[in-house]
């Protein structure tokens, strides 16, 4: 080995080792494997948390865990897979390692702010991981008041320090994001020319930035009233409870976006590489990132149909709530003609690809369900919600990711997954999924609320489902997890573009070296022509 | 109930009906572009797969119209969903002006039902079939949820304010009452049963049930305990204003203002009597707020609401409610006679 590396071209892994050299980079491609590597500590983390609920629910009557466990298996459930492992998920793996590389740019426009997100993340993430460990916390993901500043006998302080922390990580890679974009495109990469990939991203980047501080807010807000009993959100102080549900739903509707636009952009770049044909509509794609981002904002009212808001707030916010379809309608059609007379490619990205795009679609359409005011009267706070906002953010974010991941895993390590099992882990992935989310839309619609420890008998067999669908997810999100790590012992080496992609990223060896291109590169044509990789014509079709 | 493997919830309102017919268009909308994408993905996935690793296939440039046509079609579709959809809203925000009243508190974690001929329930309520039946609902601690399937309706009940839900079962049974707001350790466990009874089968519950004193004879107990009358004398000549007469006017504020006399007004006048001062009157009501409990008050209310509908004439006589029904109440109160 030590001949072998010897020999080896030195590049962003290789030039310098040990502790140090990784926890002072201030390499935007180091970091990136530092979040790698923190986000997925806590998807198992909340994996377990999810397998526990799972467990539980196989029978209608607690007998795994008392109700007090159990409803802090579902808030650190919440909180582990949202504010550290789903928001940060692509932006900052995917994002911080690629967006600089496919602008032409050398690094993040601040390096060491980078470096300082990635800090934050880890000390917020530390901040609630000792809270679990402590005893946990009780309040839902929500911290709905005045359950969470007057009732709850448990660390809701610690937790929601730990967001609050977390949060100014998101916020300062949004700004990153933003100033990377602005100014260190390369030579000739004009916005139109942008992968969307970084479109995407950096639409995410506004909201991070427009909309953390809002949560910000709302933890210091609940902070006063826990701690120094200021009434703000309890009556009993004078405070208005439903004060919380609009700042808390403030941000964390467009959080929705922050999961679920890089995503999108990740299947932009998927779904294009694998037709070998420019993603049709590229505007209009560009374009539904920006709509989203700024619609986006304008729909939180919808968590409170029956929250008791005005009939007109309510009408207003469903209204509202399908003008932002409308873009990601937009995308899934834009995807589906992109394959139109394409040249199709099975590679294991594009079977995530496709199943982004199936079960995104289904997320979306029963996004529309729920828009619908006398729908949702019914079916909110039951399953069916469970059930649709998992279609997005575990069936939409993480095929995305795991694509993402499977699609830029040979720039990332220099290593080629196996592909047989790359396959197979997407189609159980596929599988899994929809056996464990698809009851819960038929357990919801038959009146089965969400967060029961205890439920009536005639739900089971719908759970029973469910759960034996979480084990074949469970089964399907391991084994990327082992051939990843096996791949970078016994993979075989990556050529620097194994897919004939025209993105920037890829006209640089695997991995790539320290500051990512050896000459500055200058684009001269439009993102995913490849009529520049591709030699000879071939029609097809 | 009944099958182990239900598909559908029962439909026991005139609204469970409406809600399903709105779910079908949904259903049939979802199942259409499902199918349309899925269909288009595996056919264009398999009829265009890469024969070749040197093939480039031909750029087809971006279709104008095929944007605009699949943005304004779909949005077409979404604004039938949004109205559909709004118009059942309304409808559930609006009870009927005869629905019969009944008090709905909720606490961690159970419901206290109570009824306007005093009947006491926990985890159960009864109703009669057929009639419009408007709930309104406190917490006495944290937001609790009430949502009953079988009727496909919802309501947060929310602390310090009240909320209102209505319906009209349609269907005699047994239906489940479930919690839907998570509210702490025993969330699970506040749940109850509805029963949707006959009218003759209802009647006879209620006589089964004889209630020591109604909401507004409690109410006036209560009243009188806690010495309201000293101040609130019925001629108007105490310190606050006379209650006579008072539910359902609109009550002139000092400052210019003006407010109807509803439920929530006369229970924010009783927990937080400086927040809207009578025109003319001073400050000089204390707070009743953790005195009064949320179940004291909707008696309160209930016994001032009574005192609003008493004929003009018996203003100044009538004493208590309790000796002297009369038959103008007994005939507003649901159930009425049945003492």
């Amino acid at each position: 080995m030590i001949t072998a590396a010897a020999q080896e071209r030195e590049h962003y892994l290789n030039q310098n080792y040990g502790l140090k050299s990784w926890l002072l980079t201030k390499d935007h491609k180091r970091i990136g494997l530092l979040y790698l590597f923190t986000v997925t500590l806590f998807f198992f983390l909340g994996g377990a948390f999810a397998t526990m609920i799972r467990i539980e629910l196989l029978t209608p009557t607690g007998n795994f865990v008392s109700s007090e466990t159990y409803n802090k298996l579902f808030t650190m459930h919440g909180v582990a897979m949202i504010f550290f492992f789903l928001i940060p998920s692509i932006p900052a793996t995917l994002g911080n390692f690629f967006l600089p590389m496919m602008i032409g740019a050398r690094d993040l426009a601040f390096p060491r702010i980078n470096l300082l997100s990635w800090y934050l993340l880890v000390v917020g993430g530390l901040f609630s991981l000792f809270a679990m460990l402590a005893g946990g916390v009780d309040t839902g993901w929500t911290f709905y008041t005045p359950y969470s500043t007057t009732y709850s006998n448990s660390w809701v302080i610690a937790t929601a320090l730990g967001i609050f922390i977390a949060g100014f990580s998101s916020i300062l890679t949004g700004l990153n994001f933003i100033v990377t974009v602005h100014r260190m495109r390369a030579p000739g990469m004009t916005w139109m020319r942008m992968p969307l990939f970084v479109w995407s991203t950096y639409a995410t980047a506004l909201i991070q930035v427009l909309g953390t501080p809002v949560l910000a807010v709302t933890i210091i807000l609940l902070f006063c009233e826990r701690v120094f009993h200021i009434g703000i959100f309890d009556p009993a102080l004078g405070g208005d409870p439903v004060l919380f549900q609009h700042l808390f739903w403030f941000y964390s509707h467009p959080a929705v976006y922050i999961m679920v636009l890089p995503a999108m952009g990740v299947i932009s770049e998927i779904v294009s590489v694998f037709s070998r044909k420019p993603v049709f509509g590229y505007h209009f794609v560009a374009f539904a990132s920006m709509a989203i981002a700024v619609l986006g904002f304008l729909v939180w009212g919808h968590h409170l149909f029956v929250a008791t808001q005005s009939v007109y707030a309510g009408l207003v916010f469903s209204f509202l709530s399908y003008f932002v379809a409308i873009p990601s309608a937009i995308k899934v059609f834009n995807w589906t003609a992109t394959l139109y007379k394409g040249s199709i490619s099975f590679a294991t990205p594009m079977l995530y690809a496709f199943g982004f795009i199936g079960l995104f679609t289904i997320g979306g359409l029963t996004g529309l369900f729920v828009a619908a005011l006398g729908f949702d009267v019914h079916v909110t706070d039951t399953y069916f919600v469970v059930a649709h906002f998992h279609y997005i953010m575990v069936g939409g974010t993480i095929m995305a990711y795991l694509g993402g991941l499977h699609y830029w895993w040979p720039k990332m390590t220099g290593r080629m997954y196996p592909e047989g099992w790359a396959r197979l882990s997407a189609l159980v992935i596929f599988l899994g999924f929809n056996l464990t989310f698809f009851p819960q839309f038929i357990l919801g619609y038959l009146g089965m609320p969400r967060r029961y420890h205890v439920y009536p008998d005639e739900f089971q067999v719908l759970h029973v489902l469910s759960t034996a669908g979480a084990s074949v997810l469970a089964v399907g999100y391991l084994m990327p997890m082992i051939y990843f790590i096996w791949s970078l012992r016994y993979g075989a080496m990556a050529p620097a573009n194994p897919w004939g992609a025209t993105g920037l990223e890829w006209k640089t060896p695997s991995p790539p070296s320290l500051h990512n291109f050896d000459e500055m590169p200058i684009v001269t044509h439009e993102a995913y022509d490849y009529s520049t990789v591709i030699g000879e014509e071939i029609q097809v079709g | 109930m009944g099958s182990k493997l239900p598909l559908f919830p029962e439909q026991a309102s005139a609204l469970a009906a409406d809600v399903d017919q709105l779910t079908l268009f949904l259903l049939a909308v979802a199942i259409f572009f499902t199918v349309l994408i899925f269909g288009a993905i595996f056919y264009f996935a398999i009829r265009y797969r890469r024969r070749s690793d040197q093939e480039l296939p031909h750029v087809q440039h971006g279709g104008m119209a095929l944007e605009v046509i699949w943005s304004v079609i779909p949005f077409g579709i979404t604004m039938v969903m949004f109205s559909w959809g709004a118009s059942l809203y309304f409808k559930e925000a609006r009870p009927p002006d005869n629905a019969m009243p009944i008090y709905v508190v909720g606490k961690q974690w159970m419901w206290k039902i109570e009824h306007m001929e005093g009947q006491r329930e926990i985890n159960e309520l009864h109703v009669p079939v057929g009639r419009s039946v408007k709930l309104t609902m406190t917490s006495e601690d944290v937001i609790h949820s009430f949502f009953v399937p079988a009727f496909r309706t919802k309501q947060d009940v929310v602390p310090g304010k009240y909320s209102t839900l209505w319906f009209t079962a349609s269907k005699p049974g047994k239906y489940h009452l479930f919690c839907a707001e998570y509210c702490g350790n025993r969330h699970s466990g506040m749940i109850g049963w509805v029963y949707v009874m006959d009218p003759q089968d209802y009647s006879d519950w209620l006589n089964s049930h004889p209630p020591s004193a109604t909401l507004a004879e409690s109410g006036e107990k209560l009243f009188n305990g806690m010495g309201c009358p000293t101040c609130h004398k019925p001629d108007g000549t105490g310190r606050c204003p006379s209650l006579d007469g008072l539910y359902g006017k609109t009550v002139k504020l000092a400052g210019g203002n003006s407010v109807l006399a509803d439920e929530a007004y006369i229970r924010e006048s009783i927990l937080q009597p400086q927040a809207k001062i009578v025109f003319g009157y001073g400050a000089a009501m204390p707070t009743y707020q953790g005195q009064a409990t949320e179940e004291d008050i909707t008696q309160l209310v209930e016994y001032i609401k009574w005192l609003g509908d008493k004929p003009e004439v018996q203003k100044q006589t009538s004493g208590t409610l309790g000796e002297q029904p009369d038959v103008e109440d007994v005939k507003r109160l649901p159930g009425g006679g049945q003492k």
